[in-house]
């Protein structure tokens, strides 16, 4: 060996990253975030066909979108079919957490497995066994149909945070209640929710987040009589030029940003909630 | 504690308590998962007699085997473009200082929060026509007539790895913070180059990272659907474009039924791979981070 490599050798520090690897990583992370982040002034352009760079500038499309009463009521309808969704699959995944993480019954592992099996299964085929089934009720074109769709899809969502935050608790605080005399309905709502109502939050705002920006499954379900939002954006990317897309791009961008520092917030007080119980 | 095995007293003990919370989802997801695919197998068997023609039809038709090879060839290759794209990340992501990394985690998750129709008609943006790419190099006088970047295959390899890069930088990211960087500095005290190092200490040590997330991106790239519909051309149509457009265009429903079974179980066998080798919990480690 040289002696210029055996220097090098001995200044060796794991964590020192060289300046190639600075420009391939940051290229990287530039990759996954510009084109959407690109997709803020383009929203700014006032003409009615998209231009980079826009020509003139005004909030013009985002007054259109609001005003747009197909828009209005795609957005209503995914606000509704999202939060019903957010509401069943909390409720389900709350109740199957709190028996999966604290029982001690044969078969867990299995139910476990069961719980989260909706999340390997392609969509299409969760799209096309709902189109089928759903059929024969009804259902399609419907908000219900649509809310049926998407609560096993969000299941293993709102099981995930759920479980992992029951995991962390410590159940000596159940047995203190249970001796100062409180039922178990009072232990439950007075002292095991309240410590883990920002992990059940969480869950239940996956589960709003994946029904929000379903499409798979809207496509056939939907019909014209429950068209969501990302259903309504699916046909006009598809079809048609809509100067209004990088307006409601940027403000899907918003809203998961925002659910970013909530889910980031939540996450800080479960962990304080934690080491203060 | 003895209990005798009454209705009443079956209440009082505690794994029977414990084992009745779980049972609506139990019943929420035999009515609204096992069920529905069920009906999609029973309409890919039955019409109305037990017939396999469907599925004979799918393997004898040379387009439909062609579609099957297109399908295999996007998801590996988009696979193996988003651990290109991701490995680095996760790499530097272990090594820097926290404002960076806190940084670069930002980034990552907020691209793997935004919507996915969002993520890939932004690249419509990016790379059609008169797209941001062929406006800067028609400027800077590059290129005489603008590229065609999209409706091809480039297209949905671009849109699929950016769509992928999370799912590989979260179990990788994960599997090298529990790596001791002290191997490193041994293998160096020892005699072994950068290189060396690298790819006889570092990159074997995060091989199981490496195939958690390759697994799980492969699964999801087999039945993936949006992106080869919204970015790829006639040629890049996947398995699951196949579904679609037997579904609405030509009401083909047990042919449609007997895709997704193919499909399905094509996901379930890569699926029982990844269980085999890594564990079913490691989709769960991979998203709690």
């Amino acid at each position: 060996m040289s002696s210029r490599s055996r220097k090098r050798a001995a200044r060796f520090d794991p964590l020192h990253i060289r300046w190639p690897l600075w420009i391939v990583s940051g290229s990287a992370i530039l990759f996954l975030i510009a084109p959407v982040l690109l997709l803020i002034p383009m929203s700014l352009g006032s003409a009615e066909i998209i231009e980079f760079p826009p020509s003139k500038i005004g909030l013009d499309q985002y007054r259109k979108f609001f005003n747009h009463p197909a828009w209005q009521s795609a957005v209503l309808n995914s606000l509704q079919v999202s939060v019903m969704t957010a509401v069943f699959s909390t409720f389900l995944g709350l109740l199957a957490s709190l028996g999966l993480v604290w029982g001690r019954f044969k078969g867990k592992g299995l139910i476990n497995a069961f719980i989260i099996s909706p999340m390997i299964v392609p969509l299409i085929v969760m799209a096309l066994a709902f189109y089928i089934s759903l059929a024969k009720f009804g259902l399609l074109g419907t908000k219900l149909g649509l809310v049926l769709a998407y609560t096993p899809l969000t299941l293993p969502f709102s099981v995930l945070p759920i479980s992992a935050t029951l995991r962390g608790f410590d159940r000596s605080l159940e047995h203190a209640a249970r001796i100062l005399g409180a039922s178990r309905f009072q232990t439950f709502t007075k002292v095991t929710f309240p410590i883990i109502r920002p992990g059940v939050f969480t869950g239940a705002i996956f589960a709003f987040m994946i029904a929000f920006d379903e499409v798979v499954i809207a496509l056939f379900i939907c019909g014209s009589t429950a068209v969501t939002l990302p259903k309504k954006m699916w046909d006009v990317i598809r079809y048609e030029i809509e100067p209004m897309l990088p307006a409601i791009s940027t403000l899907l961008l918003l809203l998961a940003a925002l659910i970013l520092v909530l889910v980031g917030l939540l996450q800080r007080r479960v962990a304080r909630r934690m080491t203060v119980g | 504690m003895h209990y005798k095995s009454t209705t009443s007293s079956l209440w009082h003990r505690q794994s029977f308590r414990q084992l009745i919370l779980v049972v609506p989802a139990l019943l929420a997801l035999f009515l609204l998962f096992i069920y529905p695919i069920s009906s999609i197998l029973i309409k890919s068997l039955f019409s109305p007699d037990f017939t396999l023609k469907h599925y004979l039809y799918f393997f004898k038709t040379p387009l439909y085997s062609r579609v099957l090879w297109i399908t295999f060839q996007i998801s590996v290759l988009s696979t193996l473009s988003a651990l290109i794209v991701g490995y680095p990340i996760a790499y530097v992501l272990r090594r820097a200082k926290p404002g960076i990394r806190n940084f670069f985690l930002l980034a990552i998750t907020l691209s793997f929060m935004i919507s996915l129709l969002v993520r890939n008609y932004s690249w419509i943006i990016v790379l059609q026509r008169s797209g941001v790419v062929n406006t800067v190099l028609t400027y800077l006088g590059l290129v005489d007539s603008p590229l065609k970047l999209l409706h091809n295959k480039f297209g949905v390899m671009v849109g699929m790895t950016h769509i992928f890069v999370p799912y590989i930088v979260f179990p990788i990211y994960s599997v090298m913070m529990g790596i001791d960087l002290n191997l490193e500095k041994a293998a160096q005290n020892l005699g072994a180059t950068r290189w060396q190092t690298f790819w006889r200490v570092s990159f074997p040590l995060s091989l199981p990272g490496i195939g958690a997330g390759a697994l799980l991106v492969f699964i999801m790239a087999l039945g993936f659907f949006i992106t080869p519909a919204l970015l790829g051309g006639r040629k890049e149509q996947m398995i699951s474009n196949l579904i679609q457009i037997q579904v609405v265009d030509l009401l083909n429903w047990p042919f449609a039924s007997a895709l997704s079974v193919i499909l399905l179980l094509a996901t379930l066998v890569v699926f029982a791979i990844y269980n085999r080798y890594l564990g079913v919990e490691r989709l769960w480690g991979g998203l709690k981070t």
